[in-house]
């Protein structure tokens, strides 16, 4: 057994499996050398003309540029410049549509041309050898050389590769029919391809190069052969025609029997394959400095007057080629760009020549027919016959049908070459490759999904906790700022336990077990945060408390019969209320809702009855429950807050006879009702708005108390109404009627109250849902229950405009209003 | 004017499915003329009904389906089922009987599985399979050739016994069939079997009128006729010849097996390779693409495998013939065969 | 006796199958999610709420347990159907009656209009996002999920939800939606 270096040396050529032979059509365009054509008016050049990223733009609208000038330059990874094709001025730089099937526009420069042609300096190379390897790389990198037979992989990587490469194939095959441009190419200049040969040789240092030439170009073959004559590792090998071996794979398979690995690259197995194309464009780049700025392309097809292989500047609209070739478009005109096996058909004939361009077919309607309808497979596998990578196309067909992306992969659905034999065999015309295409182009987008999905989550997730973690923070601060003030509060709970002492001999002893029980509760809640430990917490405390609480009976029943004589003092009572009120705002700011609340409320609503025979003291009491009311809302919960707007109320009961006092409590309700209502739930909520009634009951008799009523009603209901939902809505919404009937005999009065109810309706019916916007529209069906006042009822009015307003705008309902 | 847009290839075979379907067609010819030489032109009749079936019932069940008729009738598809399962039945059989069978293949078999590419089943022969069981009488009424016939049936006496079951000449089908020495004969496939299992040998067996050296008279040229329609398939390549090879090649094997074993109770090569649906089957039958396996090894399993199951029937199961069943059998594991067949990728299972 | 050995015979079979299942069992056991992972895993990740919960893994939990499967718009039939399979129900239209391949989108803040608020910022699920008080924010789009949830909050209306925009990586060959022009 030979070992494959022989047998490669001796000439042997393996076989791929499958592959189609189409009517060849080359004679079309082989017989006449290549052609040069004049100037184009304009030249369109794409920024990105390969596979990667865009160059950086180096020149500007309205600037001047020499032929050969590079209009941008490398930037990130596998970026190529572009050069300017010939002299002349950019005149705009503007996304055009772009040499790819989906002609999307892709940000390019458009260059007249002075018609000078005139170059920039070039630095050719003459002593090859004593080049560095970095250095031919930079030339490879900066000639903007990409891959000249298809895909456009920039040439200076491959040239890069650290895999140690055995053989370098060079591919001049062009299996595809009707192109002849590397046939040309390869007759013409033969020479400078060898030089491109030795250039690539001196890079890899591979142990062969083999050049693979189709049987049916026997005058490139020849050529070649003569040219590489001088060189014993380069050998010509003429393969038999059969498409597709000039795929990259299907061509290392016939010359080295070796099979690139699935998703790998040819590099792999230690092989690399050029196209004789860009080994021209190496030779050019080193021996004569020039940038890639021109290629050879092959116009061809039966409308075509003049098929032939012309020398088209990068940039080239396809209008000029044909046109200087010649061009009767038929009825259903196809222009191809690329091979009638793998080209893609243009939407227009102004887009520009590309790196990767290699023939324009405008072929007419009978020599390449048009698709017939597609019938049913009937899974006679001629497809699985041709297909070059042994696939079963018809088995892909079925799961590209229905979508069964699983399916498609398992069947190697990224093996495909997307050659076309399948579709060119297939005896029911059903376009294959266009199913693949789609799919593969599915399966890419459910991968790109599933990754941003994944980071998606990822975000989310990080950002969760993020929050989770200032909310922490947050505490802690909190706790640390209050343990900071826990000393001083036991020390003034010390105060608070004698003072109660004395209050004590008042004979009321309630009050004192209050403001206990709250310090206590408050010190327990202090360390534990977690309800579940405060609630623990507190039973000890409670526990503890009785103790003390009967220990103080005791005491305080000693004190009362000594101290008697202090009864109404009012200096002590007002100490006592400051003492209390410091107490009350630290336990607020940290007690839990639902102990600290129902104590707090006890507590200020003792303290009220206590002191409401004095004015002074009942300021104070209602600076403590102000305090407090504030801290509490800030974080209680519904139920808390509902017992608070409770003890708010009787409050008002109490000190209903005093202006002042009125005004007080009813700040301090109007703390309470906004603070509670930004966070409280619906239920809360519709207590909360319950309890603003009777308010409004009590101090209907006095103006300015009605005023501030109103105030606080309205801050409850606006905070209430933004957070509601639609229960507590409707019972927001039916609670300001009964409001406004109590209040209806005083225009003012009414005024405030249309002015809640306006603020409220509004805020409910932003987010009312329709049940409770047709509940609210019943409402204000109730409203002419109370019509002596014209005013208010225009009030209602524009209430119920409001609301409508709103709802009309959030909801699609079929609401009558 | 506007350019026109089309995805790549741009190129076509010029294959498409009618010219394949006509070129299956094409090929059945020798096969029928050689049967019109050796029973009459009773299967020109069977012919003309069953093509006139198909095109109607195919018509009327795209129509319901709500598809467009034209397209699907002209891929000629209906047509070949109709011509194979016209070839396969007696030529004498009534009319009635090739007339339900067609509508079972083209309405039941194919258009209710999704039509073309979906059947599970081959219509024809599962069509067969129907009319066997239902009809045994007139679907084992093979009449013996022509030369061998006392009174050998006009084509108006070959009409009129399909249409009215009875000819002036003839009182029925059976009188059509009574032979030169007054006796009714089977097809040679059935006569060896029922010789066998009188304990007769198969030589015995073949000392029958009926029979030539190698198989019998009639039916031996008559598969020489579809082998010759098939090799022409071969050339075109229209079929693939992994199915066919592994179908004679099985069948030849066991035969020669059993003949070597026990030459008294299995008849020969020559005989089962030239006797029944042999060469229709391997040819014709089991190379039908959407019910058979598209894979290349698949194809030489499920060849194998009907061969294989021919021979056992034939000399094991209670039916003289075996194609249609062998068929039918290796339809139903044809999803499994292609699951388990799939050819190896390029640059799959190599060392990266 | 004959029972006795009859008895003997199965009770035997049955302990070695028994064997070999329960080998079978602790042999290949297959590794599975919990299968609210796996609901997770198909759900588009868009933590936009749109199905009634706050983000994926709550509806993912909400499926698990019981919950409709087609509630989420931005992942359309296909989810739907994903969810189907790996939940073993039928597939249904999805809730509300969505169009069945939902658009994607992406926020654009026409940021000279963006008076710097932050609401957005807090809005966004995924921190996608970025600026600072009084500062123009801009959104990263490769990082939105085009969920909607920072279009309401926004004071000034300056945010627009924008179809992604096609690129040739993202094309899927549709070649009838190309424009053809005239020759000319």
């Amino acid at each position: 057994m030979d070992s494959l270096l022989e047998q490669i040396e001796r000439g042997t050529l393996w076989q791929f499996p499958g592959g189609v032979h189409p009517p060849q059509q080359k004679s079309l365009s082989n017989q006449q050398p290549i052609a040069r054509l004049p100037l184009p008016d304009k030249l369109v050049l794409p920024l990105k003309q390969h596979i990667g990223a865009n160059g950086q733009l180096l020149v500007d609208v309205g600037d001047k540029v020499q032929k050969g000038q590079a209009l941008t330059k490398p930037s990130a990874n596998w970026s190529l410049p572009v050069h300017a094709p010939t002299s002349g001025e950019i005149i705009d730089i503007k996304p055009m549509p772009s040499a790819h099937p989906s002609a999307l526009p892709e940000l390019s420069i458009v260059i007249a041309p002075d018609g000078n042609d005139t170059w920039c300096e070039l630095s050719p190379i003459s002593n090859l050898q004593e080049l560095s390897h970095k250095t031919l790389i930079d030339i490879l990198h900066n000639a903007g050389i990409a891959g000249m037979g298809g895909a456009g992989f920039p040439t200076y990587i491959k040239a890069d590769s650290h895999q140690p490469i055995e053989f370098l194939v060079v591919n001049g095959v062009e299996c595809e029919p009707y192109i002849t441009a590397d046939d040309l190419l390869m007759r013409e200049h033969a020479q400078e391809i060898v030089q491109g040969i030795e250039v690539m040789q001196q890079l890899l240092k591979p142990q062969r190069v083999l050049i693979g030439i189709e049987d049916n170009k026997p005058q490139a073959i020849a050529a070649m052969e003569q040219a590489c004559a001088h060189n014993s590792a380069i050998l010509v090998r003429s393969i038999p025609t059969k498409y597709p071996s000039g795929g990259e794979k299907q061509l290392i398979r016939v010359l080295t029997s070796k099979e690139v690995p699935s998703a790998g690259i040819p590099a792999d197995i230690g092989v690399l394959v050029q196209n004789v194309g860009t080994l021209f464009a190496i030779s050019e780049a080193v021996y004569k400095g020039k940038p890639l700025i021109e290629r050879v392309v092959t116009v061809t097809g039966n409308t075509i007057n003049k098929p032939q292989n012309v020398w088209a500047l990068i940039g080239t609209e396809i209008k000029h080629l044909l046109d200087c070739q010649g061009f009767t478009p038929v009825p259903e005109q196809r222009v191809v760009m690329g091979g009638p096996m793998m080209g893609f058909t243009l939407p227009t004939v102004r887009i520009p020549v590309v790196k990767t361009t290699n023939c324009i077919l405008a072929p007419d309607n009978q020599e390449l027919a048009e698709p017939g309808d597609e019938k049913a497979c009937i899974r006679c596998s001629a497809c699985a016959d041709a297909c070059p990578q042994t696939l079963l196309p018809q088995q892909l067909q079925w799961f590209a049908k229905s979508k069964d992306y699983d399916k498609l992969e398992a069947y190697n659905l990224f093996d495909c070459i997307e050659c076309g034999a399948c579709s060119y065999v297939c005896p029911s015309e059903i376009p294959l490759v266009q199913y693949y295409r789609v799919a593969k182009a599915e399966i890419r987008e459910q991968k790109l999904d599933q990754i941003k999905a994944e980071r998606a989550k990822e975000r989310f997730e990080a950002r969760k906790e993020r929050l989770e973690r200032e909310q922490q923070e947050r505490q802690n601060k909190h706790k640390r700022s209050t343990s900071r003030a826990a000393k001083p509060d036991a020390e003034k709970a010390k105060v608070a336990d004698a003072l109660a002492r004395v209050k004590q001999k008042q004979g009321d002893q309630s009050a004192v077990q209050a403001a206990i029980e709250r310090a206590k509760a408050k010190k327990a809640a202090d360390g534990s945060l977690e309800p579940d430990n405060s609630e623990v917490a507190l039973e000890r405390a409670r526990r503890k408390e009785q103790a003390r609480q009967y220990k103080e009976q005791k005491h305080s029943e000693d004190a009362a019969s000594s101290e008697s004589s202090n009864e109404t003092s009012s200096k002590k009572d007002a100490v006592a209320a400051a003492i209390a009120r410091a107490k009350a705002k630290k336990a607020a700011q940290q007690s839990e809702q639902q102990n600290e609340q129902p104590q707090q409320a006890q507590a200020s609503e003792s303290e009220t009855k206590k002191s409401d025979d004095e004015p002074r003291k009942a300021a104070v009491a209602a600076a403590i429950a102000r305090a407090k009311a504030k801290k509490a809302a800030q974080q209680a919960e519904q139920q808390g807050e509902t017992q608070a707007e409770q003890a708010a109320e009787s409050e008002t009961n109490k000190t209903d006879d005093d202006p002042r006092k009125a005004a007080v409590a009813a700040a301090i309700a109007r703390a309470k009702a906004k603070k509670a209502a930004q966070q409280a739930e619906q239920q809360g909520e519709t207590r909360a708005e319950q309890t603003a009634e009777p308010e409004t009951n009590k101090t209907d008799d006095d103006p300015r108390k009605a005023a501030v009523a109103a105030a606080i009603a309205r801050a409850k209901a606006k905070k209430a109404a933004q957070q509601a939902e639609q229960q507590g809505e409707t019972q927001a919404e039916q609670t300001a009627e009964p409001e406004t009937n109590k209040t209806d005999d005083d225009p003012r009065k009414a005024a405030v109250a249309a002015a809640i109810a306006r603020a409220k309706a509004k805020k409910a019916a932003q987010q009312a849902e329709q049940q409770s916007a047709s509940q609210g529209e019943h409402g204000s069906d109730a409203e002419p229950q109370t019509p002596e006042q014209k005013r208010q009822a225009a009030i209602k009015a524009a209430v119920a405009k409001a609301k409508a307003k709103k709802q009309a705008k959030e909801q699609e309902g079929n609401d009558p209003s | 004017m506007k350019l026109s847009m089309a995805s790549s290839p741009h190129n076509h075979s010029h294959k498409n499915l009618s010219r394949l379907m006509l070129t299956v067609i094409a090929a059945c010819i020798p096969g029928i003329i050689a049967q019109c030489y050796f029973f009459g032109f009773g299967v020109i009749v069977q012919l003309i009904l069953a093509l006139i079936t198909a095109s109607l019932s195919e018509a009327v069940m795209l129509r319901i389906r709500k598809r467009p008729v034209w397209p699907a009738l002209s891929d000629g598809s209906a047509w070949l089922t109709a011509v194979l399962l016209a070839i396969s039945i007696p030529p004498l059989a009534p009319w009635w009987v090739i007339v339900i069978g067609t509508v079972f293949a083209i309405a039941m078999v194919k258009q209710l599985y999704g039509g073309l590419g979906f059947n599970l089943f081959n219509p024809a022969m599962a069509a067969y399979v129907l009319l066997l069981i239902s009809f045994p009488v007139q679907m084992t009424s093979w009449t013996p050739v022509s030369s061998l016939l006392e009174l050998p049936p006009s084509l108006v006496d070959q009409i009129t016994l399909i249409f009215f079951e009875y000819s002036t000449h003839h009182k029925d089908l059976l009188g059509a069939m009574t032979s030169v020495d007054g006796t009714t004969m089977a097809t040679p496939l059935d006569a060896v079997k029922t010789a066998v299992s009188q304990n007769l040998t198969v030589t015995e067996a073949m000392m029958g009128k009926q029979f030539t050296t190698y198989a019998g008279i009639g039916w031996m040229w008559v598969n020489l006729a579809f082998l010759a329609g098939g090799l022409f398939l071969l050339k075109t390549k229209v079929i693939n010849w992994h199915i066919p090879v592994a179908l004679l090649g099985t069948l030849a094997l066991c035969s020669a097996i059993g003949f070597i074993l026990a030459p008294g109770n299995h008849a020969g090569t020559l005989f089962h390779l030239l006797s029944g649906a042999t060469m229709l089957g391997a040819f014709f039958i089991a190379t039908d693409p959407v019910s058979a396996s598209t894979t290349n090894r698949g194809r030489l399993i499920y060849g194998a495998c009907i061969g294989l199951l021919v021979y056992l029937i034939r000399n094991y199961g209670g039916y003289p013939d075996a194609v249609a069943f062998a068929v039918l059998i290796m339809n139903m594991a044809v999803p499994l065969i292609d699951h388990y067949t799939q050819p190896r990728t390029y640059g799959h299972g190599v060392a990266k | 006796m004959t029972l006795f050995y009859a008895l003997i015979a199965l009770g035997s079979l049955a302990l070695v199958f028994g064997l070999i299942l329960g080998y079978a069992a602790v042999k290949y056991r297959v590794e599975s999610n919990p299968i609210v992972d796996q609901v997770d895993a198909i759900l588009p990740q868009t933590q936009c709420g749109q199905c009634g919960y706050p983000g994926c893994r709550p509806y993912a939990e909400a499926i698990a347990n019981g919950d409709e499967i087609n509630k989420c718009p931005p992942g359309g039939e296909a989810t739907v159907k994903k969810l189907a399979d790996l939940m073993g129900v039928e597939p249904k239209p999805l809730a509300g009656g969505e169009q069945a391949e939902p658009v994607k989108t992406v926020a654009y803040i026409r940021e000279d209009e963006c008076i710097g608020c932050t609401k957005c910022i807090q809005a966004c699920p995924v921190d996608a996002i970025v600026g600072a008080t009084r500062q123009m924010h801009t959104v990263i789009d490769d990082e939105c999920t085009g969920c909607d949830l920072c279009v309401e909050p926004c004071p000034v209306d300056c945010i627009d939800m924008l179809p992604v925009e096609q690129t040739k990586q993202t094309w899927k060959w549709q070649l009838d939606a190309i424009a053809v022009k005239q020759i000319d």
